[in-house]
C-alpha cells in the first residue's frame, strides 16, 4: 500500500505544480514507483509541465465516469517507467467528480504505486475537497508573500477541519539577497507565523522558467539549486534527516569589497 | 565603521518584512476569529467548570464572543454571577 500526498496551497502561481512535478520525478529517480495525479479539473497544467500533453488518451473523470479503466488512463513518463501521470479532464468542471470517487481513485491507486501525489487546484471549494480526500498527507506550497502566507494559513485550517493533521511546508521562491537585505520574510518568519514543520526551501531559479518551456522538471537538471532543493525535499519524505540546503549570497558589492579587504562574512 | 559606510549606501526600503510580518499577524488574527460554534461551545464548557469551583453563575444568560476592532481581537464574555461560593479557596498548585 503506497502513500498518497496532496499538494496544495489556496492562493494560485505559488508553485504546485512545478512542486508535483519535480517530486514525482524525485521519487522515480529513487527508484519508485510514483504516479502524478492532476486534480485541476478544466485548467489542467501537470501535463504540459512534465512534457506529456500529447500523449493524453483518457483522463481522470473518464476513469471516475466509467469509460475507460484506470490503467488505460495512465501515461508513462518519457524518461523514467516507474512514472506516471493520469491527467486531468479539460474540458469538464470540478464538480465532474466528487470525493468519495476521489478517495476510490487515490485508494485503487496507493495499490499499485509506493507514492501517489496529487496536484490541488487553487481554491478552497469542490476542486480543493475532492484533491484532499483522498490524500494521506498534505504538502502546502507558499512564497514569502503576505496573501500567499495568508491563504496557507486558511488552508490549513481547513484541512484540520477535514481531519487532515500536521501538514507539511515548502517555501517556494526565496530569494536570499532580498531575506538578507531585510525586504523578504525569511523561513523563520513564515514558520512562526503558521506553526506547522518545514519540509523545504527552494530557492528562486530562473531555470524553473526553463525547465517549464521544455517539458521537463528542473530536479533532472543536477546543476540547477532548485534541483539540490526538491530532491533534498524527496528524501526527507522518505524518512531521511536532510539538512537545510544554505542559500547565501556571495554576489553583493559590499560583500565583495568585505572580502576583499580581508573581512569574513558572518 | 564599515557597517556605517554600507548603512549609508544601502536603500532605505530595507525592512519592509518587518511590515509583511506584522501585516500579516493583524489579518490572520482576523481569519482565525472565524472559529467554529462548536469550538466555542466547547470554551464555554470549559469556562463555567473553572469559574464554577469559585462561584455560582447564570450559565444561562453567559455569553461569550469574540469581538474584533482594527486592530485587535479580544475575547468578550459576561458571566453573570449569582452568589460567591462559601470556603472557595485558591486552588494550590504543587
Amino acid at each position: 500500500m503506497g502513500e498518497v500526498l496532496v499538494v496544495t496551497s489556496g492562493k494560485g502561481g505559488v508553485g504546485k505544480t512545478t512542486t508535483t512535478a519535480n517530486l514525482g520525478t524525485g521519487f522515480a529517480l529513487m527508484g519508485k514507483k510514483v504516479v502524478l495525479v492532476d486534480a485541476d479539473i478544466g485548467l489542467r497544467n501537470l501535463d504540459v509541465v512534465m512534457g506529456l500533453e500529447n500523449r493524453i488518451v483518457y483522463d481522470l473523470v473518464d476513469v471516475t465516469e466509467g469509460n475507460c479503466r484506470l490503467k488505460q488512463a495512465l501515461i508513462r513518463d518519457k524518461r523514467y517507467e516507474t512514472l506516471y501521470l493520469l491527467p486531468a479532464a479539460q474540458t469538464r468542471d470540478k464538480n465532474a467528480v466528487n470525493p468519495d470517487q476521489m478517495r476510490q481513485l487515490c485508494y485503487n491507486l496507493a495499490q499499485d504505486f509506493d507514492y501517489v501525489i496529487i496536484d490541488c487546484p487553487a481554491g478552497i471549494e469542490q476542486g480543493f475537497r475532492n484533491a484532499i480526500a483522498g490524500a494521506d498527507r498534505a504538502i502546502i506550497v507558499t512564497t514569502p508573500e503576505v496573501s500567499a502566507v495568508r491563504d496557507a494559513d486558511r488552508i490549513i485550517g481547513l484541512l484540520e477541519a477535514e481531519g487532515k493533521h500536521n501538514p507539511k511546508l515548502i517555501v517556494n521562491r526565496i530569494r536570499p539577497h532580498m531575506v538578507k537585505k531585510g525586504d523578504m520574510m525569511d523561513i523563520d518568519d513564515i514558520i512562526e507565523i503558521l506553526a506547522v514543520d518545514l519540509l523545504g526551501v527552494i530557492p528562486e531559479d530562473e531555470y524553473i522558467v526553463i525547465s517549464t518551456n521544455r517539458g521537463e522538471p528542473a530536479i533532472i537538471n543536477a546543476a540547477s539549486q532548485a534541483s539540490t532543493a526538491y530532491k533534498n525535499i524527496v528524501k526527507r519524505l522518505m524518512g531521511e534527516n536532510v539538512p537545510l540546503m544554505s542559500l547565501d549570497v556571495e554576489s553583493g558589492f559590499m560583500t565583495r569589497l568585505k572580502r576583499f579587504l580581508g573581512f569574513k562574512e558572518g | 565603521m564599515l557597517d556605517l559606510i554600507q548603512k549609508f549606501f544601502s536603500k532605505e526600503s530595507s525592512g519592509s518584512k518587518d511590515i509583511a510580518k506584522e501585516r500579516l499577524r493583524l489579518v490572520l488574527v482576523h481569519d482565525r476569529v472565524n472559529v467554529s460554534p462548536q469550538l466555542m461551545e466547547v470554551l464555554k464548557g470549559d469556562m463555567i467548570r473553572v469559574i464554577s469551583n469559585y462561584m455560582e453563575i447564570n450559565e444561562k444568560e453567559m455569553e461569550v464572543n469574540l469581538t474584533s476592532t482594527p486592530s485587535s481581537v479580544a475575547l468578550v464574555a459576561n458571566i453573570p454571577v449569582n452568589r460567591m461560593k462559601r470556603g472557595a479557596m485558591p486552588v494550590e498548585y504543587p
